[in-house]
């Protein structure tokens, strides 16, 4: 008898496709562990208290033509018309050999944010270039590596000032001619931390008392306002002046920096990086340099390695929610680094020439469509502009946006007559006589874009003419014919360690495979061209793939309802602790404010909890790494008139499954309390438990670990949040887009109603493909990985912390302490050790200090997970050589790792072990193998002498 | 004649005609690890006994120092904050942080003395 021929159709090929182990290798990994089959260790590492009956139910797998198919039916009910919009997104052209190079290379996009930065050099590099092109452009001595959005940086800004400065007032003034987004979003984070925001004319708020002021320059209308005396008088009264700018703009204004700013920040999505439907974007981030140490954000900064050679790192981490917690400067981690290296890389690409071309050609056709539309009887509200004119049309204005529409363009309505006219790189001459003809009702003009070009002047002050220099650095000059370029691109990847080389075995990172059929609809036109403030009819698409994901994600979670606007985990965590502060305060509870926080839990739990406005209680751990239930309950029976919220991260952040989390939970529930799951780890439950059903009222899903979108080195990623019933009602809305949130929604937490929405589609494909069998199958696998590490390194190292049957969740915990006493190795040596055979270390000294923790996500097959195995088994045996003094201390391939190829060539070898054993220490490295560019980076001699822009330009001829 | 006694936090405090000088101990930067920045009180701030006075960072740490005695801040040490450094290379000597001038010396019988305080890390 055939095969059948649905057995022939391969329908549940990608499943086997996206899960490293084949089936024979599985059947191995289950017997080292001690167990039957897949279903039999879930028996024994799940808890039966919260294992679904039966699998939550997505669907048949399909295949990867399937299902682009099925996206691309979707993707096709939106219209992609010409949006001149504006509003802080604007559409630009992304150089072909940058979209190719890097938004759709995985050597770009899969590696993960920079901690080891001696096999981070390459992104590194790029990221530095990004904080000079918004240092020159913005005109300020310090930024920042990115933030997530404009509208979020200006929240940050205003933290920032108040941390800062040393006004007693609690009133933030916003000029009224910020975005809206902007303003909203200002008012969601200022209230949870009682500070006023007091929105008006810049002329009238400078009046008043305030500790910072926020302008926008341009602004949302596109006026262009000489703010110095304004900022001087700020000054005076001890008033920060923040900047909310584009960078397109500053290539021709006089730059904020100029004329008495203290902090300036903005979007960089113009700077070549896709509309996308709202994101994902990088916002850059500029301060004076009094605020170095208070600033949000990954800074990236320059130090020596242990040769002396000049090499990067991210600088001054003590700022950030993984050192300081609570006390944090933000709970700011994921950023957007790939869409800020493409900004950084536009720069490069087109240096400031090329950048003032463009500026130049986009404000001489504002111009020139604003001349036209004065002689069709017209008067822009704004004489001064960059890009931006607005127009009153009184009572025409609807007339104008229906023949807008007609042709397929979309202007923006102010709803009071006005309609704003954006223009940008794409605009042509055609398409300023088009909009005449909008405007004007009329085919035939009697005048030309040509004609009225030399009569017209520009539209900038001259008091705001940029006159200083920008992107003088020789990376902005040097790489300007497409073979440098490609070549420079290249120059940069190969020097990082990314998912397309090896294993990034991060705990609490799940860095899985990030598909390609998942991410080719990223680029697609129909996502990547659409304006998040489209009318809705145009969006259609994107609201069937949005309404599906969310069905999904609820079925996977057990919640009532999802929003997928937080743009990172750390605001899917703020978004939740605000939903659960609104559904308090709808009951009259607005004094709980009191938020539980186990001794384990990721920095940035609370940090968020602080920025929501909540105290944080620390709550302990028992000596199994488990949250010590007395202490809980005691505590929360303590603060049971205040209590608003547990911060859980469940399996716990020590990689075990703890089997009290029910009576966790109740125990919150029963002191008035709500359940905040961290869901960093829910890759170790999809498919086999829901927590909206075991115990949870919120949780965050970082699509950017367990739904596959990738790290791209540092961001972007997602943090939508599922919420139980109750709580569906005070989901975030949005100030400019309809339906979306709940009815009774809190502010905007992001810019965009949907976050970074074009990609979203990633997490849709990988859940399509894999179907309701695929998802469950990759959670066993998941768990079955990381045990068989454990069980495979037992001999040499001891995992900390187990479940109550000996088994590991998704990831493990070495231990690595008590070689720091025998042989004064550390982890950061077993680190760097690591890279010379090609590995990115595990994630260190988190939850443990002095420990590895590692997860190897079910996308690795046996043989890599085999070849890490010999790695750590190696250098243990290497570390038994330290502890007996066959190496000297000091001189030994741990403590002198990385080896890179000048040590190799070196005249002299001065060391214990041979040339080989130092830099091929197992035999698959003789034929492939990664060097590292750089030795150890001394990390003290950075942070002591903190320089964050590129080198100075006499380095360049010095290396020559 | 000086007397240097610690506190359970690891600050020091060198008594000399009612002044203290206080830093942080040998065991409190060898935990620390490279110290890269000290923020170091106004002169003229009050400092409360067990209050925040500073703070110290290494490359992977940041820690509050805590004033082991109430009093007034009459002298900073502004060498420390150009060469964060000296908190490794010489603790007790030239990286002290503050003088306090202090205002109730009943404070002082709840510190330890060295071999006290020896002890006490012995058993960390």
């Amino acid at each position: 008898m055939p095969t059948p021929i649905q057995d022939l159709e391969q329908r549940s090929d990608f499943i086997r496709r996206h899960i490293g182990p084949s089936e024979s290798d599985i059947a191995a990994m289950l017997r080292a562990v001690g167990a039957t089959s897949l279903d039999d260790l879930t028996n024994k590492s799940v808890p039966a208290s919260i294992r679904e009956k039966s699998t939550p139910a997505i669907g048949e797998p399909m295949t990867e033509h399937d299902a682009l198919a099925l996206l691309e039916s979707m993707a096709k009910q939106n219209k992609v018309y010409r949006s001149l919009i504006g509003a802080g997104y604007y559409d630009t052209i992304t150089p072909n050999v940058i979209l190719r190079n890097v938004l759709q290379n995985p050597g770009w996009y899969t590696a993960y944010t920079p901690y080891q930065p001696e096999i981070s050099q390459g992104r590194l590099e790029a990221m530095i270039n990004f904080q000079q092109v918004t240092m020159d452009l913005t005109g300020m001595p310090l930024a920042n590596a990115s933030m997530l959005d404009e509208a979020t940086s200006a929240a940050e800004a205003m933290t920032l000032a108040k941390r800062v400065g040393t006004s007693t007032s609690n009133v933030f003034l916003v000029a009224d001619d910020c975005h809206p987004q902007t303003i909203a979003v200002v008012e969601t984070r200022a209230r949870p931390l009682n500070i006023e925001v007091v929105v008006g004319k810049p002329a009238d708020l400078i009046e008043k008392d305030g500790f910072a002021i926020l302008l926008q320059y341009p602004g949302t209308s596109g006026a262009v306002v000489d703010y110095g005396a304004l900022a001087a008088k700020a000054k005076s009264k001890n008033m920060a002046v923040a900047v909310a700018t584009d960078l397109l703009a500053l290539t021709l204004l006089k730059p904020p920096g100029e004329w008495g700013a203290d902090i300036v920040f903005g979007s960089a999505q113009r700077f070549g990086v896709p509309l996308g439907y709202g994101g994902p974007h990088a916002a850059f981030f500029a301060a004076q340099d009094a605020y170095k140490r208070s600033i949000p954000g990954r800074i990236v900064g320059v130090s020596v390695d242990s040769k002396g050679k000049a090499a990067y790192r991210l600088a001054l981490q003590t700022r950030e929610q993984h050192i300081r917690r609570e006390k944090a400067t933000s709970n700011i981690c994921t950023a957007q680094v790939l869409l800020a290296n493409i900004a950084a890389f536009y720069a490069v690409y087109h240096g400031p020439e090329g950048l003032k071309t463009i500026a130049t050609r986009t404000h001489r056709l504002a111009a020139i469509f604003a001349e036209g539309l004065r002689k069709l009887g017209f008067s822009s509200t704004n004489a001064s502009f960059f890009d931006t004119v607005t127009v009153d049309t009184g009572s025409h204005a609807q007339e104008i946006l229906d023949r807008a529409q007609a042709k397929e363009i979309n202007l923006r309505d102010f709803g009071d007559g006005r309609i704003g006219v954006s223009f940008d790189e794409r605009s042509t001459r055609d398409e300023v006589f088009r909009l005449w003809q909008v405007f004007s009702g009329k085919g035939a003009l009697g005048f030309s874009v040509e004609a009225l070009d030399a009569g017209v002047a520009d539209a900038i002050p001259q008091s705001l003419k940029r006159t200083s220099e920008y992107l003088q650095h020789p990376t902005f000059h040097q790489y300007r014919s497409e073979t440098e370029m490609l070549r420079y691109l290249r120059h940069l990847e190969q020097k990082d360690i990314a998912l397309n080389r090896s294993m990034i075995a991060l705990g609490s990172c799940t860095m899985k495979l990030n598909a390609t059929a998942e991410m080719i609809p990223v680029t697609w036109p129909e996502f990547g061209s659409m304006h998040p403030f489209a009318p809705l009819d145009q969006a259609q698409g994107y609201k069937l793939m949005l309404k599906d994901l969310e069905a999904k994600l609820c079925t996977l979670t057990g919640f009532a309802a999802v929003t997928l606007q937080p743009n990172a985990g750390s605001q899917g965590e703020y978004s939740g602790l605000l939903v659960i502060r609104a559904y308090h305060e709808s009951k009259g509870e607005q004094h709980r404010n009191i938020c539980l926080i186990p001794s384990s839990a990721h920095g940035t739990n609370p940090a968020t909890a602080v920025m929501a406005g909540m105290e944080v209680v620390i709550t302990g751990c028992d000596e199994n790494g488990n949250v010590d239930l007395n202490d809980l309950r005691a505590k929360a029976t303590q603060h049971k008139d205040k209590l608003a919220a547990l911060m859980v991260t469940y399996p716990s952040t020590h990689g075990v499954f703890e089997e009290e989390i029910r009576e966790i939970c109740q125990i919150i529930h029963d002191n008035g309390g709500q359940v905040y799951m961290d869901g960093a780890n829910f890759n170790a439950l999809v498919g086999l438990a829901c927590p909206g059903k075991f115990g949870a009222d919120v949780m965050h899903m970082n699509l950017h670990k367990t739904f596959c979108i990738p790290h791209g080195g540092g961001g972007p990623g997602m943090g939508p949040i599922g919420v139980a019933e109750h709580l569906a009602p005070f989901l975030p809305g949005h100030p400019l887009v309809g339906g979306v949130g709940g009815e009774n929604a809190i502010g905007p937490v992001s810019a965009a109603p949907y976050g970074s929405a074009s990609i979203l589609p990633i997490s849709w494909v990988y859940i399509t493909l894999m179907g309701t069998e695929g998802l469950k199958r990759a959670t066993q696998v998941a768990i079955l990985n990381a045990n068989y590490i454990a069980k495979k390194l037992e001999k040499h190292y001891v995992t900390l912390y187990k479940g109550k049957n000996g088994y590991v969740a998704h990831e493990c915990i070495l231990d690595t302490r008590p070689l720091k006493t025998s042989a004064n190795i550390s982890v950061d040596d077993i680190a760097k050790r690591l890279m010379d055979f090609g590995f990115h270390a595990p994630t260190m000294s988190f939850p443990v200090p002095g420990t590895l923790m590692i997860e190897p996500t079910e996308s690795e097959s046996k043989a890599e997970l085999d070849r890490f195995i010999e790695a750590l088994t190696v250098i243990r045996m290497e570390i038994a050589k330290v502890e007996k003094g066959e190496y000297p201390q000091g001189n030994n391939p741990l403590q002198l790792a990385p080896h890179t190829l000048s040590d190799l060539t070196a005249d002299k070898w001065e060391r214990p072990y041979s040339r080989h054993d130092g830099a091929f220490p197992a035999s698959h490295l003789v034929g492939d193998k990664y060097w590292p560019p750089v030795n150890r980076i001394d990390h003290a001699a950075g942070d002591r002498n903190l320089i964050c822009a590129c080198p100075p330009i006499e380095a360049y001829s010095e290396a020559a | 004649m000086s007397k240097i006694l610690f506190s359970e936090d690891h600050e020091y405090i060198r008594i000399e005609n009612g002044v203290g000088t206080v830093g942080v101990t040998d065991f409190a930067q060898k935990a620390l690890g490279d110290v890269v920045y000290v923020e170091l009180p106004k002169i003229g701030a009050t400092l409360t006994k067990g209050g925040q006075a500073g703070v110290v960072e290494s490359v992977k740490s940041a820690s509050e120092l805590y004033s082991p005695v109430t009093g007034e801040v009459v002298e900073i040490n502004a060498a420390l904050s150009g060469d964060p450094a000296l908190v490794n290379t010489d603790p007790l000597g030239q990286a002290w942080f503050f003088k306090v001038k202090i205002a109730n010396e009943n404070e002082l019988t709840g510190l330890k003395d060295e071999a006290a305080y020896n002890d006490y890390i012995k058993g960390l």
